[in-house]
């Protein structure tokens, strides 16, 4: 860590992030999956003769769910590196 | 060959298997023996976490959980990984950077308190040994059902397993043999599911073959299970049953429990890296995908295929007659996990809804006098699958491999957290602080050796509420360790008192409001109201209450942080340099 400021940047940048990646948990479980389904059902799409929000509900949240752990580390190695924080 | 030679042979490969990795494993140093030295592979360590992750519940249980219930138990699957992303996101790496050995380790530190310490201790006590209960009974279960061996004999051979790797090996030979375990686990698992998939939809991946075509009926799988399972009086698979507040909380109540988990954290703890923590935990939701998505596919297309064998001809039609039903159903009704009963005396075997009012009429029209499949136990899904399919005695062999591996791994990695627990946070930090490092290895040997004889007491005298500490477990994980591991990351300024206060909320509540429905310690007749949904505050059930704990944690701990005083200058330098990724290495020793 160069300083202080930088510190600061790192982490909120970092924080961001973070937010984005359990907003998009959070929709694609407790919303596509539960609360909005029934908005989703609306669309005229279905998945192998059922709704959207069954299919986010057994399928479709988990493989967001490794999607976005993956994108999480690729990104925060790309910021350690900027921030000079990385592990050498 | 013979069915129990058969299983006697694949079990007996795999055993030898587990032994052969603790010799080679063993451990040399504390270090070693609670984090492997921090030299396991990302990828191996995935392949551990899900298998540390995944019980006998999960490999024999779940497809039928999903199965009797549909829809409405998709938090399961929804729950049990979404925990992941808060583990990589929000604790792992930063647990990691810390480098210390265990969960309470790093709540005593950086609340700088062994207060906070010890509650921790109580809190990992609590959740690891009730869960660890499940698993001795589980592993007993399996050993009796396909070993032709009595339960009590079972659980001391799997005890005798579990012992010479985990006490010789400690987190390095668990780690190793959670790997072999994991290939085991999941071969058995996608062996036979497979063959029902292709046999069912013609699609060889079961969570495709769910979303496509049933080959008999031309209809989409499961349209065609709603379609019979209505027809017989059941209220339909896809649908929406329960309340959506209720469904919301037990689904985070399961995902910050996974989180919370002390077993499961403290794999993190092996990896090199702090940048390899984060990448572990894909790689452990990846492997525990591979089983999570499979699961609910196998769950659906076993009961549809149930249903066509009782229903041949339709459900319209009459059912299959006793004498006619498909050998699986006679082996497996000598168990006692299938039993019929002839209440019209027709010598068919109906399977209806008879507590459906709708259906009654319909019922009574074709002189049907009540659900004749008496005893229809959910893990029959998985357990009787291979049979169902028709595939040779070594897949069957296999599914028994499979189901104690998954017991055993989950089995050890609990014992070595309640050990570490024991011979590190209460011994060596507060009873005999000045051990040294042999010596506290040679504790660790020793509390382990401990753990297993009360785990092996425990599954061979199970108390009477084996199934809901599950979710006392995760309750509890959600409501005491999980806000108390986020806060001391990501609030510089938690206190000591801020960050106890807002634990013993989370415990008090959530225990009291368990109990208050399921019984003060689970003692039957002592809960004060029934555990009925128009009892429950909000239509809240006790098993999602882990996540309104984890709230009335945050908020106690925020609100008495704000009336107390900062945390020294010294915990803040700490909380800055537990984020950021630089000098992970240099934390190993200490």
């Amino acid at each position: 860590m160069t300083n202080e400021h930088s510190a600061a940047a790192y982490w909120s940048a970092n924080l961001r992030i973070i937010t984005i990646c359990m907003m998009i948990w959070a929709l694609v479980s407790v919303g596509f999956g539960i609360v909005l389904r029934p908005l989703l059902a609306m669309l005229p799409i279905t998945v192998g003769g059922t709704d959207l929000g069954f299919w986010f509900a057994q399928q479709g949240s988990i493989l967001t769910f490794i999607a976005l752990i993956f994108y999480y580390t690729w990104y925060m190695n790309r910021l350690d590196r900027r921030f000079g924080v990385d592990e050498q | 060959m013979d069915q129990f030679v058969l299983n006697l042979i694949v079990v007996g490969a795999t055993f030898a298997l587990y032994i052969g990795i603790a010799i080679w494993a063993r451990a040399g140093t504390t270090a070693d023996y609670y984090t492997a030295s921090r030299g396991v592979n990302p990828i191996v360590n995935g392949a551990a976490t899900a298998a540390d992750w995944m019980s006998a519940a999960s490999f024999i249980s779940m497809a039928g959980l999903i199965a009797f219930v549909g829809y409405g138990n998709s938090s399961y699957l929804m729950g049990w990984t979404g925990g992941y992303v808060l583990l990589a996101l929000l604790l792992a790496p930063y647990l990691r950077k810390f480098g210390r050995f265990t969960v309470p380790e790093f709540i005593g530190d950086r609340f700088y308190s062994q207060s906070a310490r010890i509650v921790a201790v109580v809190c990992l006590l609590v959740i690891s040994i009730t869960y660890v209960i499940g698993q001795m009974t589980g592993a007993g279960v399996a050993f009796s059902r396909f070993l032709e061996v009595e339960n009590t004999t079972g659980l001391i051979i799997a005890s005798t397993v579990v012992f010479i790797y985990a006490v010789l090996g400690g987190m390095k030979g668990i780690t190793y043999t959670q790997l072999a375990q994991y290939c085991v686990l999941i071969t058995a698992y996608t062996i036979p599911a497979v063959f029902i998939s292709l046999q069912l939809t013609n699609n060889p991946v079961p969570a495709l073959g769910l979303f496509s075509t049933h080959a008999e009926s031309g209809l989409p799988l499961l349209s065609r299970l709603d379609e019979v399972l209505t027809e017989l009086g059941f209220h339909d698979y896809t649908g929406h049953h329960g309340t959506t507040l209720n469904m919301v909380l037990f689904t985070l109540s399961l995902m910050v429990g996974t989180a919370g988990l002390p077993h499961v954290i403290i794999r993190f703890f092996t990896v090199p890296k702090v940048a390899d923590a984060r990448k572990s935990a894909g790689w452990a939701l990846v492997f525990i995908a591979l089983l999570y998505l499979t699961a609910p596919a196998v769950g659906a297309m076993a009961k549809l295929n149930i249903l066509s064998t009782i229903y041949p001809d339709g459900t319209s039609e009459a059912p299959i007659a006793y004498a006619d039903k498909p050998d699986w159903m006679s082996n497996w009704e000598q168990t006692g996990l299938l039993r019929f009963e002839d209440k019209n005396d027709d010598g068919r075997i109906q399977y209806y809804n008879d507590r459906s009012e709708d259906f009654a009429s319909i019922a009574a029209e074709r002189g049907w006098e009540g659900n004749e499949i008496v005893v229809f136990n959910q893990d029959i899904l998985v357990l009787a699958n291979p049979e169902i399919a028709q595939l040779p005695g070594w897949v069957l062999a296999l599914i028994a491999a499979g189901g104690l591996a998954a017991a055993l791994s989950t089995a050890a990695g609990l014992l070595l957290a309640i050990s570490s627990a024991i011979s590190h946070d209460v011994l060596k930090s507060v009873l005999m602080p000045g051990i040294s490092d042999r010596q506290e290895l040679m504790a660790a040997r020793i509390s382990m050796a401990f753990a297993i004889l009360l785990a092996t007491w425990l599954g061979l005298n199970p108390p009477g509420f084996a199934a809901q500490v599950v979710a006392l477990a995760f309750g509890l994980a959600a409501a005491t360790l999980f806000p108390a591991l986020m806060m001391g990351i990501f609030s510089q300024k938690m206190n000591t008192e801020g960050a106890v206060a807002g634990m013993l909320v989370g415990l008090i509540s959530t225990l009291t409001y368990i109990f208050t429905y399921l019984g003060w310690f689970f003692v039957p007749g002592t809960n004060l109201l029934e555990n009925v949904q128009e009892n429950w505050l909000f239509g809240i059930s006790p098993l999602s209450f882990g996540a309104v704990g984890a709230v009335l944690n945050f908020a106690t701990a925020w609100a008495v942080m704000k009336l107390t005083k900062a945390p020294p200058p010294e915990i803040q330098a700490l909380v800055e340099s537990i984020r950021v990724p630089r000098g992970a290495a240099g934390a190993i020793d200490h």
